[in-house]
C-alpha cells in the first residue's frame, strides 16, 4: 500500500487547482465528479473478492468499514441512520483536515476538502447500485458528519 | 476451452461478447441472452434458498445438447457468461471458477483505466488478448 502523504499532497493541490480555476465562488462541481468517478472504479477492485451484498444497510457498513479503512486507513466512527434512507456517518478526525485546524478555526474552507470525499462516497454507492446524494458539514474541525440520502422509488 | 465469452452491464446491455467461431455469433447472442433469465432468477430467488446467498459464482445456468452455459455475477451487477461445448467433459468446476476469477480480475483493471466510460462497451486490447487466452485453453 502506498504512503498515505501521497493522497493528502496530491488532494491537496487538486484543491488548490480546482480553487483557481472556479469562475463562480462556491461551483465545486468538478472535484465532486473527480471523487465519483474515483469511487465508481475503486469499488469494483475493492469488492472483488467480496460476498454479495444483503441489503442497503450492509453496503453502507462496508462504506465504513472497509472503504475507509482502504483509503483513510481508519474506520467511520459513527453511523446513525432512521431506516428510511437517510445516513450519517461521522468521522472525528478526518484526514484530508486534520492538518488544517482543530477546533472552529478556518470553517469556510472545509467544504472544498470534503466535497471530493463527497464524490467519492457518491461514486461508490452508485456503482454498487445505491443511487443517493451526499452532503457533508462541518461543526468542529476535524470532525465532519457525511449525510447519505439515498432515492428510494 | 470455452467456445463464447460475454459481458453484460447493470442494465442488461451486453458491454463485450466475444466467440471462437465467428458464425456463430448471432446463435451465441441468443443462448446468452436466454441465459439472463436463469441469472435473474438465481439473483431473486436468494433470500428463498438456503445456503450459498454470498456467493458470486452461479454455477451451471442452462444446458443444451451441444453447449453448456456457466454464470458469475460481481457486487457491482456485472453479470459474466461462459459457454463451453458439451462434448468437453474434461472441465471441471474449479477450473471454471478460475475462469470467472481471471475474468473479473481484468474487468477490475478496464474499469480502473481514466479513460473508460461505464456507459460504452470494452474496447482494451489486454481484455481482448485475455479472453482469447482463456477460450483457446492457455492460463
Amino acid at each position: 500500500m502506498a504512503d498515505p502523504v501521497f493522497f493528502e499532497l496530491l488532494h491537496a493541490q487538486i484543491v488548490k487547482y480546482v480553487e483557481e480555476r472556479q469562475t463562480k465562488d462556491t461551483d465545486l462541481s468538478s472535484l465532486d465528479t473527480i471523487g465519483f468517478t474515483c469511487g465508481y472504479k475503486i469499488i469494483e477492485r475493492l469488492t472483488r473478492d467480496w460476498p454479495k451484498f444483503k441489503d442497503e444497510l450492509e453496503i453502507v457498513k462496508f462504506i465504513c468499514t472497509d472503504f475507509w479503512m482502504a483509503v483513510y486507513g481508519k474506520q467511520i466512527d459513527n453511523l446513525r441512520t432512521n431506516n428510511q434512507g437517510l445516513y450519517v456517518l461521522q468521522d472525528n478526525m478526518f484526514r484530508c483536515l486534520n492538518k488544517i485546524a482543530i477546533g472552529k478555526e478556518h470553517l469556510q474552507v472545509a467544504p472544498l476538502y470534503y466535497t471530493f470525499t463527497c464524490g467519492l462516497v457518491r461514486g461508490s454507492l452508485a456503482n454498487l447500485g445505491v443511487h443517493c446524494v451526499v452532503n457533508a458539514e462541518v461543526q468542529n474541525m476535524p470532525s465532519v458528519k457525511f449525510h447519505i440520502q439515498v432515492n428510494r422509488l | 476451452m470455452a467456445v463464447c465469452v460475454a459481458v453484460i452491464g447493470k442494465d442488461n446491455a451486453p458491454k463485450y461478447v466475444s466467440c471462437l467461431n465467428p458464425n456463430m455469433e448471432l446463435d451465441f447472442h441468443y443462448k446468452v441472452h436466454n441465459a439472463l433469465d436463469v441469472v435473474e432468477e438465481k439473483m431473486s430467488a436468494n433470500g428463498k434458498a438456503s445456503g450459498d446467498i454470498r456467493e458470486l459464482y452461479l454455477g451451471l445456468l442452462n444446458s443444451t445438447d451441444d453447449h453448456k452455459i456457466f454464470g458469475y455475477v460481481t457486487n457491482t451487477k456485472i453479470k459474466f457468461v461462459i459457454v463451453t461445448e458439451s462434448a468437453n467433459t474434461s472441465l471441471r468446476d474449479n477450473e471454471v471458477r478460475m475462469m470467472f476469477r481471471r475474468l473479473h480480475s481484468v474487468y477490475a483493471d478496464v474499469v480502473c483505466n481514466p479513460f473508460y466510460n461505464p456507459s460504452e462497451p470494452i474496447s482494451s486490447k489486454a481484455f481482448n488478448e485475455t479472453v482469447r487466452n482463456m477460450m483457446a485453453g492457455n492460463l
